[in-house]
């Protein structure tokens, strides 16, 4: 879309031209403007004759959609009736059907929060006092309590745990990548120190060894009985992980930003805080926020480790569908299904940096 | 001074309420913590077909999910009352020395190094088993030793890996292996040729082979290098916990040997000309169920709600199903098998 803009707007601007001439100038421009691009065009062309076909062949037209059991497929398509079937199960889990409004909503209440950082005008703290509530009212909404009816978290799986621990994650790693960021630059030695080695603990460690400390140590040093939520203790590694790794991504903002301007915030009387607070964080956060949403990427894609420590998210579903007598040949649907979930979520999540980027680069010019 | 102390009083007084419930749960057992929480805690699989699997409507079933389920109508009156973990070869007796699941019905065998290392104790056996080959029809292999130098697809953490040591070392034979963590990958490398042979509890051979859409491709090796006794594992040190659920079993295995089923056993309970022996397991003879700390009906409900052990084996891997295993060593002693559960009485 760039790519045409650039080049209509850059030569042919003053006579608009009308847009069958402007389509063959950028086709003749772009894909054919000498012989080795033409040839690697029809290249690709023809690779993409060859396969798009066949794979949606498999893929739509000749899959099977509608059956409840596995004699109902088409065997020369893909049949997608795993899915279909056991659609609450990758959905809800194992959650109570008459509590599944629960799950919407809070699947809703995450999904807003997505939709209202595109507003511009919506006052700030109100924003920041939503996404500060919303893991802790999503974590009511499932688990229950004071009010609503308990569900134990023992039947939580499928999406569910994964776009809880993706938007929860999400929400408490930054602030805590903040702290962490600035306790490193901190001029208390103690402080430094200590989130010197914090953070570089965590990021020497992979993630999955910190996973089954939570799942198989932390539970021995704790008295026995006060074993607490597996589900939660995930969730804490999963925080724990991603804000060092924000912290540094912060710190090299930090770093960027000119001495002048912690100079003028001194000359002006600010304190540490307030110097942080409306100074320096709102910049090195304006920088920073493609990478920081590179890593929101990456946690949501980490979540689906948590099924190595025996929590079934989507994946744990997906797996348990797999050998599944009836299903058991249908794997590559299951897996097929799995990258295109994480496909929209995360392209989605993409898409959004990169909204947010051109945002600012407006701002800025 | 004065604001230290009261620091130091802030931060004592969560390490004192710690160490009480500290005292206080390590005084309570199993059952009562049980009967607390209104549910039976139970570590499965997840993953072994005819054990533990979700089906389509998202409940489990298995027969490993039926021991706890019996487990949970003798101690609580329903076996709904379950909450299921999914453990991993590598978790599952951890979560069970660290009371994060009060049973561990997870298909995992009876050893001495389990029992004398890791802090578990066993119930009884719930499914003899034991360590069987499949190979590819077309490689023409008849017995173990033709695999010489051959590659074998297996799952970490289990006894296999050290059985097939045992057998191969042995005899001076070479293999190789290829470790694999989720069984449909194992298998999928096994039928892609990536290894000779697939070695796994032969049950889960037999059953995975009757799941395949060629399965003449493929043969089963007569050989069972091991004795794999399957049962649950509780916590070590609660024996009452430990009675309950192994006499949950007992009273499973009691119930196909007397004719009780899930169907007569309501029928056999009001009858008058009911032997002593069902009488005394149903609970209307005897106070077996108040000594074991819960009430005389607790093998009753299990019967009721779950089924006697040949129920339980017919609804998970009998001939209706798609595994259609042969019951084998695991029918009653009375048809020349090895399920004999001592008198309940």
């Amino acid at each position: 879309m760039t790519a045409m803009n650039q080049a209509l707007t850059l030569p042919l601007a003053p006579p608009r031209l009308p847009w069958t001439r402007r389509a063959l100038t950028w086709t003749r421009s772009q894909l054919f403007p000498s012989a080795g691009h033409s040839l690697l065009t029809l290249g690709v062309i023809a690779l993409l004759c060859w396969c798009v076909p066949a794979a949606l062949n498999w893929l739509v037209f000749d899959a099977t959609f509608v059956g409840e059991h596995a004699r109902d497929c088409n065997p020369a398509g893909a049949c997608w009736l795993p899915i279909t079937q056991r659609w609450n199960l990758f959905v809800y889990g194992f959650y109570p059907q008459a509590e599944q409004w629960r799950v919407t909503l809070s699947f809703v209440l995450a999904g807003s929060a997505f939709g209202l950082l595109f507003f511009k005008r919506l006052d700030r703290r109100l924003l920041l006092a939503y996404l500060a509530l919303l893991p802790i009212v999503m974590w009511w909404l499932l688990k229950g309590g004071a009010g609503l009816p308990e569900v134990s978290s023992t039947r939580f799986a499928g999406m569910l745990v994964t776009v809880f621990l993706g938007t929860a994650g999400m929400i408490f790693a930054l602030p805590l990548g903040i702290l962490l960021a600035l306790g490193r630059r901190s001029k208390l030695p103690v402080v430094r120190l200590l989130c010197v080695l914090y953070i570089e603990l965590v990021r020497s460690v992979p993630v999955i060894s910190l996973l089954f400390m939570a799942s198989l140590m932390i539970q021995l040093f704790l008295p026995p009985g006060s074993a607490f939520d597996i589900l939660l203790r995930v969730q804490l590694v999963l925080i724990l992980f991603t804000a060092a790794y924000m912290a540094e991504t912060l710190r090299g903002g930090l770093q960027n930003l000119p001495r002048g301007q912690y100079e003028a915030a001194q000359a002006l009387g600010f304190g540490y805080w307030k110097t942080m607070g409306q100074i320096i964080l709102p910049q090195v956060l304006k920088q920073s926020i493609a990478p920081l949403l590179t890593q929101f990427i990456g946690l949501f894609k980490e979540t689906t480790l948590v099924m190595i420590v025996g929590v079934l998210d989507i994946v744990g579903i997906a797996m348990s569908t797999a050998v599944t007598p009836e299903w058991v040949e249908y794997g590559h649907e299951i897996y097929v299904f799995l990258a295109i979930y994480f496909f929209v979520i995360c392209f989605a999540l993409s898409r959004y940096a990169r909204h947010l980027e051109q945002r600012m680069e407006q701002s800025r010019s | 001074m004065h604001k230290l102390n009261r620091v130091k009083l802030l931060l004592g007084a969560p390490v004192l309420a710690l160490l009480a419930t500290c005292v206080q749960t390590a005084q309570a057992g199993v059952l009562d913590k049980v009967k607390a929480h209104g549910s039976v805690r139970c570590g499965v699989a997840g993953d072994k077909p005819g054990f533990s699997l979700i089906d389509d409507k998202g409940r489990w079933t298995g027969m490993d999910v039926d021991l706890c389920r019996a487990v949970a109508a003798a101690v609580l009156g329903d076996a709904d009352k379950v909450e299921y973990l999914t453990t991993t070869a590598k978790n599952r007796f951890t979560a069970l020395a660290s009371g994060e699941i009060d049973i561990l019905s997870r298909a995992a065998s009876w050893t001495a190094e389990r029992i004398a290392n890791l802090g578990v104790d066993f119930t009884t056996v719930w499914f003899y088993d034991g360590q069987g080959f499949m190979t590819h029809a077309a490689d023409g292999i008849e017995k173990l030793t033709d695999l010489d130098g051959a590659t074998f697809c297996l799952s970490p953490g289990t006894t296999s890996e050290q059985n097939l040591e045992d057998y191969f070392g042995r005899r001076g034979l070479t293999y190789k292996t290829v470790v694999i963590e989720k069984s449909p990958e194992l298998y999928a490398a096994f039928q892609r040729g990536r290894c000779n042979a697939i070695s796994n509890d032969s049950s889960g051979l037999a059953a995975r082979l009757a799941l395949m859409n060629n399965p003449q491709d493929y043969a089963l090796l007569p050989e069972v290098i091991s004795k794999e006794p399957l049962g649950a594992f509780v916590a070590q040190g609660d024996t009452t916990w430990r009675n309950i659920v192994t006499w949950t079993a007992y009273a499973l295995m009691t119930g196909e040997e007397l004719g009780v089923t899930s169907d007569n056993v309501d029928q056999l309970r009001t009858s008058k000309t009911a032997s002593t022996d069902i009488a005394r397991l149903l609970g209307t003879e005897g106070t077996i169920g108040q000594s074991f700390g819960l009430d005389n009906d607790w093998a009753y409900r299990a019967l009721k709600q779950v089924g006697n052990y040949a129920q339980i084996y017919d609804r998970n891997l009998g001939q209706q199903t798609a595994l259609n295993i042969p019951r084998g060593l695991n029918r009653s002693w009375k048809d020349h098998g090895l399920m004999y559960a001592p008198p309940i009485r």
